[in-house]
């Protein structure tokens, strides 16, 4: 799968309660949660989002609570990647096992609005904008392939039930 | 070879020689998830074809982040929650029992050397009983409840010696605060990390809970006392990532500012910042020595005049003790406004949620925007007697002069 998409950029240590605000976690309705993305950050967040755009950040990302509604509302708003520096490792294993694509890379040179182009499991990430490649840090065989299934559900549903 | 004891704990547990940087699926002995977690872990759940749980025994249930129920949506997560317990045998913690981190301690669900998960990122409370307890997301949990086992990357591992004795007015909360300012929200990113020091062996489990409860805010996956009463400890030449010590007598109350946990000062340079709301309560200091400390500050007194003073006991246990030794009668008759148990005001889901502008000191984990249910309030995070000190006078001020 090859993932295509416009930087929206943010800065260190993006917390899961600007994310997505703790009032609005307890429900199981993907599209409301969605509308709230990143609205305590970025009240333009849902106008400049479309579907497939990497969300750019720097060390820490993700830092917080342990709420799988932060990457669900960033999925289900339609980000098709979250690039950072560090992440947070909650968030870390929720997004791999929700199956919203991560990269671990250095970010201080990718701008906003840049067009970034990846292909899910590769050890590159292109910005077409900038014409240029950053160097990703390899994850450990157990993430990539949770990552490739798409998620832990569709993992554990094609393993039998193994993990 | 000499091991951490994140090392020993994953090694047993996987059934495999480990050290840090190792991967391995590890058996969990113990898992928890809340109403702001488990309607997720439950559909994971289902989704993956789960039909039993794998050790229904071994789990529990608790409504505490929405309690009692706020809107009629909330209430359908609830009812999942009853329903789903009653059909697989799991124990349900009702609206009201308190806060789920409060509860395993007080009910001593899980023991040293023990390996937890909790869909909740302050699970690595349990670490003031010496067991490796990590917070999830809810899939995460739900593969667990369907498989009896996570997989694990083996943490590096800082060790904390503190040394000397509290000064006057400073408790564990403004140790961890200092801690926590000092190494930064991702100093401890992915990271166990060990306390020691005699200084343990006086403290209460509350306190000590305090200091593991907090770890996660500098990013770490785990939290141990290592104690006479824990009995766990690092192999005396286990390899750390890095060896911190602490002279608890150079630190002095703190309060982190808003809107980070790691933008930590000294009480004194915030003196006559106006608050508006105080709380005291959550799963970091709504024990019942942190009542007590307060309604020793208030004794007496009245909340300054245009402040409110919110107090929810950390657990039903704690709110009855708290009723038959007078502290919660001490808290009304100083201005407090009684909560029911639970986490409401800490996440910002209901009840005390702060005006625009308005100023919050609390005795809570988190003051990042929003936090408390509205984006343009500030928090601000301190100890409880702190807390007090400051509703008293209606500005930020500690308990008394820390001379330091």
């Amino acid at each position: 799968m090859i993932l295509n998409g416009n930087v929206l950029k943010y800065g260190n240590n993006i917390n899961t309660d600007v994310i997505i605000p703790g009032k609005y976690t307890k429900t199981l309705d993907l599209s409301e949660l969605a509308s709230h993305a990143m609205e305590d950050l970025d009240e333009n967040f849902s106008q400049r989002l479309k579907n497939g755009d990497f969300v750019v950040g720097g060390d820490n990302f993700g830092c917080g609570s342990s709420r799988e509604q932060a990457p669900l509302a960033l999925k289900y708003a339609g980000v098709g990647c979250v690039v950072a520096k560090s992440f947070a490792r909650i968030f870390f294993r929720n997004c791999i096992n929700i199956g919203l694509p991560l990269i671990v890379c250095d970010t201080d040179f990718i701008a906003d609005g840049d067009r970034l182009k990846y292909q899910l499991g590769a050890n590159i990430l292109r910005n077409e904008t900038q014409k240029c490649s950053y160097d990703l840090q390899e994850f450990s065989q157990v993430m990539v392939k949770v990552m490739l299934a798409g998620g832990l559900i569709n993992y554990l549903k094609n393993n039998n039930g193994e993990l | 070879m000499a091991k951490t004891l994140a090392e020993k704990i994953l090694s047993k547990h996987s059934g495999k020689d480990l050290t840090a940087g190792d991967y391995a699926v590890c058996a969990v002995d113990f898992m928890l998830a809340t109403d702001a977690t488990a309607p997720i872990a439950i559909k994971s759940w289902r989704e993956m074809g789960g039909e039993q749980i794998s050790h229904p025994e071994k789990m529990v249930l608790v409504l505490d982040h929405a309690t009692p129920c706020p809107n009629q949506k909330i209430a359908a997560l609830h009812s999942l929650m009853r329903s789903f317990a009653a059909e697989h045998a799991i124990k349900l913690y009702e609206v009201g029992d308190g806060v789920c981190h409060q509860l395993v301690l007080e009910d001593r669900l899980v023991k040293a050397g023990e390996l937890v998960l909790g869909a909740d990122s302050h699970t690595c409370t349990y670490g003031a009983l010496g067991a490796m307890s990590c917070g999830v997301g809810a899939t995460d949990l739900a593969a667990t409840m369907l498989t009896g086992k996570s997989w694990f990357r083996v943490p590096e591992t800082i060790r904390i010696d503190l040394t000397g004795n509290f000064a006057p007015h400073v408790y564990a909360k403004d140790v961890i605060l200092h801690i926590v300012g000092q190494l930064g929200s991702n100093g401890a990113l992915y990271k166990s990390v060990e306390f020691y020091g005699e200084i343990l062996d006086e403290l209460e489990l509350s306190s000590k809970a305090t200091l593991c409860n907090m770890a996660v805010e500098m990013g770490a996956k785990n939290c141990f006392i290592c104690d006479a009463t824990t009995n766990i400890s690092s192999d005396h030449d286990a390899l750390f990532s890095e060896t911190i010590q602490i002279d608890l007598s150079t630190i002095a109350p703190m309060v982190a500012k808003p809107h980070t946990v790691d933008n930590v000062e000294q009480v004194q340079s915030l003196e006559k910042t106006i608050i508006n709301q105080g709380f005291i309560g959550s799963c970091t200091n709504g024990s019942l020595a942190d009542l007590k400390i307060a309604a020793n500050i208030l004794s007496g007194g009245k909340i300054a005049s245009g402040v409110r003073l919110l107090v929810s006991p950390a657990s039903k246990k704690i709110l009855i003790a708290a009723i038959k030794d007078g502290t919660i009668e001490i808290l009304l008759d100083a201005g407090a406004t009684l909560l029911t148990p639970g986490c409401g005001p800490c996440v910002g889901t209901h009840n005390g949620i702060p005006g625009d502008g308005e100023n919050v000191i609390s005795s809570t984990n988190r003051n990042f925007t929003g936090r408390m249910g509205n984006n343009k309030a500030n928090v601000y995070l301190a100890s409880p007697a702190t807390v007090a000190a400051s509703v008293l006078a209606g500005w930020i001020t500690s308990s008394g002069e820390a001379n330091l």
